[in-house]
């Protein structure tokens, strides 16, 4: 018991440090260093308090998606020459303030939570047969609240095209300039041919085990997303045109899944996203097959960034 | 109950040497002056602390399935640490040949 606490107190202040150390360091690469470390401690935080779904989350989108969305970021401003306005004592002064402010009150909320602090768990739990999942990580986020994760589905389209919208108009319909290895030799290509096989048979696995297990579509889809994204890197497959009919199909099959079983629902369960007794468990994988590669695909080309290579190269 | 304590032992001792060849690495990390040398520190501790530590918990699995998990868990880290390892020190010496 005792060596566990000094675990967790050793890991909150190591968490704490990353944190701040993260917002301290002037320099932006250390920056996103400095995050993507402090995504998989909080990954191991999310293990300490048992909450593996999370903890997979964290690690595959919170730290490794963003993190390459931040170092893409990093280095395509590396080379601005803009010196940022530096913010007056009395900006600087209402932002800690208000930043305190919502520490606080955040402190508070834990602090005055009721004993015991009120939960749905047991009524997610209870309701797993009716579901057919073993996971209620999975039922929550495809049977219970499912309209809210079509519309993260959504979300993240509109995430996709607000980057197009960055293009200038000559290259719309072009590709995102991403960086490749001229090297066509180097451990980069090796890893390429390697590890995607790998890879793909991992995020099949966390995909299937959700249902049951800690897993699911968001860190299948991570997985995916990575290892399309290393065989970019690495000069294997080309970077696709964004005008392209089958990627625009890959993109929109994921939220148009969803959006027809949920129509169906009306006709086969009496309301929007029900699903048939005895059905929902093919239902519910069906659906997170298709809205994986979606997504996947989604952030691959959200990390790509916008269109920078013209149509006709 | 011999066994048990036998396990334990193989265990405490992987475990420990495992998580010395973490340790010499971070000092190394910390003291070596440059990225060649630091990138030597840091693949010894991958390689050989990860698997010590693996090999030490290993009579703790549940199971063959999840022992060669683990097991395999160690040689995907191996394969992309020394991948990882191969690209900065090209990069390194790209940005000596090129100032």
């Amino acid at each position: 018991m005792t060596v566990s606490l000094g675990l967790d107190i050793g890991l909150a202040i190591l968490v704490l440090s990353v944190a701040v150390w993260t917002i301290a360091v002037r320099e932006a690469f250390a920056s996103v260093v400095g995050f993507v470390v402090y995504g998989l401690l909080l990954a191991l935080v999310w293990v300490r308090l048992w909450a593996i779904d999370i903890a997979l989350t964290e690690a595959a989108i919170g730290s490794g998606v963003t993190g390459a969305l931040l170092l893409g970021a990093a280095s395509r401003t590396r080379h601005a020459k803009a010196e940022p306005e530096a913010l007056t004592l009395i900006v600087r002064l209402a932002v800690a303030v208000f930043c305190a402010l919502i520490t606080a009150g955040l402190a508070a909320i834990v602090f005055l939570l009721p004993e015991p602090a009120p939960t749905l768990a047991p009524d997610a739990a209870a309701n797993l047969s009716t579901v057919g999942v073993g996971n209620p990580i999975t039922a929550v986020l495809l049977a219970y609240r499912a309209f809210d994760t079509f519309l993260e589905k959504v979300v993240l389209l509109f995430a996709l095209i607000g980057v197009w919208s960055l293009a200038a108009d000559r290259n719309w319909g072009g590709a995102p300039a991403l960086w490749q290895s001229p090297d066509r030799n180097g451990p980069l290509t090796f890893l390429g041919q390697i590890l995607p096989p790998v890879g793909v048979v991992v995020a099949i696995y966390m995909l299937w085990t959700g249902a049951d297990h800690p897993g699911g579509a968001f860190q299948a889809s991570a997985m995916l997303a990575a290892m399309w994204m290393l065989t970019m890197i690495a000069g294997l497959t080309h970077v696709p045109r964004i005008s392209s009919t089958g990627l625009r199909f890959t993109l929109v099959v994921g939220a148009a899944a969803f959006l027809l079983a949920g129509l169906a629902g009306f006709y086969f369960a009496g309301a929007f996203l029900a699903y048939p007794p005895g059905y929902s468990k093919a239902l519910i994988i069906a659906i997170e097959v298709v809205m994986t590669i979606s997504v996947a695909g989604t952030l691959v080309l959200l990390v790509a960034g916008p269109p920078e290579r013209g149509e006709r190269p | 109950m011999e066994m048990s304590i036998a396990r334990d032992v193989f265990t405490i001792l992987m475990v420990t040497a495992g998580a010395f060849f973490f340790l010499a690495g971070t000092i190394g990390l910390l003291r070596f002056p440059d990225t060649l040398t630091r990138l030597h520190a840091l693949t010894k501790a991958d390689n050989l602390g990860l698997g010590l530590v693996i090999l030490g918990l290993l009579p703790w699995a549940n199971g063959t399935l999840a022992g060669l998990k683990m097991i395999f868990i160690w040689l995907l880290v191996q394969f992309a640490g020394a991948t990882v390892a191969q690209l900065i020190a090209r990069a390194v010496r790209h940005g000596e040949t090129q100032p």
